[in-house]
């Protein structure tokens, strides 16, 4: 996993609330047995038209959206299947971070563990970051994890995320070989536990 | 005295392996379910980090998601595959080979167990009161329907439980979720869920555990009890519960992997143990009056946008959130519907009866109680998926295949189906369709394809009339 340590990008704003894992990518792209090469089916029903040519209307699909690493988006954003398919895509296509008001739990669970940041914020922060970023595709926002802050033009706030997710993150290690250090403590667990 | 406990709470403590301050808890998975889709990646994980399965016993497979619906050709099971896609088939023989070379055991393609997961542990006797469960999709909340702490996962969460049996988990808050009343005729666990969705939204249950409770709870049976669950997801919630008790204990005395003799007894008298002391208090508490409810149905494209069937469409104009009247306008002009009109009489084109949410025995008796002596309309294509193997033999033991098939249904192989289209069973661009299934976003059922979510007596009724109807005016 790459670590999240500060990063400045451009905002791709799409707001809509509630977005689901099968708009963020719809389930006929889940027959992989790979994790790579998912951006390009990301957002696959709202990006592509019938024929299969990119919608010129949809937001990733416009210029300015290029190269952009962060996605400004609505309410409760990752509802619905655990797919991790999700967060593949989101990374694939070459986000970094989503910032919105609230993440569905497991969505919020598979972002943490690839590397990508899900930035909880204020639905006021949220209104005024969605009006600047509508308006000034070109501005720039940076997410600096260590100090918790996001900064755009004179403004500055906090965000929230929890002491080991954000020390996984700035280190770019995944969970597991935080959990197989525990191995005494799971076999003593489980002597406990399976003998009862 | 001890400190009264939530159920939630009681089956979390007894699970926390370590929990150190600013970290998550280490939390002891008893059982863990998966299937071709969202393992593969975590197989080989393993096997590029070189880590075995720690307790390959605790986890068991089947075939679902993308396996074809459409009876074998040749009557070998294995026969079906041959309406699978390339993709499809390479995913469910990666399954076999990572089951075969990590010794999980599979009911695979060929076993009379095969079937959807969530139907499958069940009725397996896998699930059980008190333990945690957990696998590679969202609705694995079903299996709280027997007071076992169950939630979905992802991919990376697959590979933490096969490498070390434990997940890092922060503890969840609690909701008691209080069904009052009994339900009238035709109004079934399906229309409770939906109701409840209706009214706290999909995101009314984020963060939380949902206790199911109340006369209306424990009057249903295990089966109905798990549709209530099964959509706890629908809701947002991490999970969804209902106390183990008597209707709990005879649906799984004598099941394969249910204890037998001596460990029967030692865990019934463990399991009497764990619904909630009186006295536990909840971070929340929501009241669903259910003696009030109609068959419910969904006009939109989530499970929250659901009305009573009798309804008219909300008016967008008439909602001062913008956020919640665009969401609205969106979602009127996806389903091609118009405010302040009803949904009975509206035409569809597919009833899909089946899925983890509906796909049992008394979902199908249900739907074949309406259908029994009668035609499908002829305009419309109705598929009857069964949730697994068992499901299919039992039905057709009490002649139900007949009845859906005189009646001009399509009797299926067991499968995911319809509910997630990934199989070939798919609707087409702008089809309408009443579905027993438990997502009506957007391209759920296949791209373009617009759902009406219900339950399998208005699937039934809709069904025989070829508009959708409710099921109350044909009981």
């Amino acid at each position: 996993m790459e670590a999240f340590k500060c990063l400045t990008s451009r905002v791709v704003v799409l707001p809509v609330d509630n977005i689901d894992t099968d708009q963020i990518i719809p389930a006929r792209f889940l027959k992989t047995t790979d994790k790579h090469g998912l951006g390009a089916s990301l957002f696959a029903d709202w990006r592509y038209l019938a024929d299969g040519q990119p919608d010129p209307a949809f937001v990733l699909n416009r210029p300015e959206s290029q190269g952009a690493q962060i996605l400004l988006t609505g309410d409760n954003f990752g509802c619905g299947s655990s797919r991790e398919h999700a967060a593949w895509a989101l990374l694939g296509w070459g986000f970094r971070a989503v910032i919105s008001t609230s993440f569905a739990d497991i969505f919020r669970n598979n972002a943490l563990k690839n590397g990508l940041l899900p930035v909880i914020v204020s639905p006021e922060v949220h209104q005024d970051l969605m009006r600047l970023f509508l308006q000034d595709p070109a501005q720039t926002l940076t997410i600096d994890l260590e100090t918790q802050t996001l900064r755009w033009l004179d403004r500055e706030v906090q965000f929230p995320i929890d002491p080991f997710s954000k020390d996984c993150l700035l280190r770019g290690v995944d969970e597991l070989g935080y959990l197989l250090s525990l191995e005494p403590e799971i076999a003593a667990f489980e002597s406990r536990y399976l003998t009862r | 005295m001890m400190t009264p406990k939530t159920l939630f709470e009681k089956i979390w403590e007894r699970h926390v392996v370590v929990e150190p301050p600013q970290s998550p808890a280490v939390l002891y998975i008893d059982l863990h379910l998966i299937h071709e889709v969202t393992s593969p990646q975590a197989f080989s994980a393993l096997r590029e980090k070189g880590l075995r399965v720690r307790r390959p016993e605790r986890t068991f497979a089947t075939v679902d998601h993308g396996v074809p619906t459409i009876p074998s050709p040749d009557g070998r099971p294995e026969g079906r595959l041959a309406f699978a896609d390339e993709m499809s088939r390479r995913q469910i023989r990666q399954l076999e080979e990572n089951c075969r070379e990590f010794g999980i055991q599979l009911m695979g393609l060929d076993s009379p167990y095969q079937g959807i997961v969530h139907v499958v542990g069940p009725e397996l006797g896998l699930t059980q009161p008190g333990l945690t469960i957990v696998c590679g999709d969202s609705h694995t909340s079903t299996h709280g329907a027997f007071g076992a702490l169950a939630f979905g996962i992802g991919t990376s969460e697959v590979e933490h439980v096969l490498a070390t049996q434990c997940l890092l988990q922060r503890r969840p808050k609690t909701c008691l979720v209080n069904m009052e009343g009994y339900p009238g005729k035709g109004v079934t666990a399906k229309d409770m869920i939906l109701a409840l969705i209706a009214q706290i939204g999909t995101g009314g249950g984020t963060g939380h555990v949902l206790e199911y409770a109340g006369p209306a709870v424990r009057a249903l049976s295990m089966e109905e009890r798990m549709t209530l669950c099964n959509m706890s997801i629908e809701a947002g919630a991490r999970a969804g519960m209902v106390a183990p008790d008597d209707v709990t204990f005879e649906y799984l005395a004598g099941r394969p992997f249910a204890p037998q003799g001596a460990a029967w007894e030692k865990a019934l008298a463990d399991w009497r143990t764990l619904p909630s002391d009186e006295e536990a208090v909840y971070d929340k508490v929501v009241t669903l009056d259910v003696s009030r409810l109609e068959p419910m149905i969904t006009y939109g494209t989530n499970p929250g946008m659901g009305m009573p069937i009798t309804g008219r469409i909300p008016d967008p104009d008439a909602i001062t959130d913008p956020a919640q009247r665009a969401a609205l306008e969106k979602a009127l002009a996806y389903m091609g519907l118009r405010p302040g009109e009803p949904l009975l009489g509206h035409p569809v084109d597919v009833v899909f009866i089946g899925s983890c949410t509906n796909g049992r025995l008394t979902d199908l008796r249900q739907a074949a109680s309406l259908i029994k002596g009668r035609k499908v309309a002829p305009n419309v294509r109705v598929l009857v998926v069964p949730g697994s193997q068992q499901v299919k033999r039992a039905a057709e033991a009490e002649g139900l295949d007949r009845i859906f098939k005189e009646a001009g249904a399509e009797w299926r192989e067991p499968g995911c189906s319809m509910c997630i289209a990934m199989n070939g069973d798919a609707l087409a661009p702008g089809q309408y369709a009443v579905s027993t299934s438990n997502r009506n976003f957007e391209g759920r059922q296949g791209r373009g394809g617009r759902t009406f979510l219900a339950s399998p007596l208005t699937a039934a009724a809709t069904a025989i009339n070829g508009v959708i109807t409710d099921p109350r005016t044909l009981l």
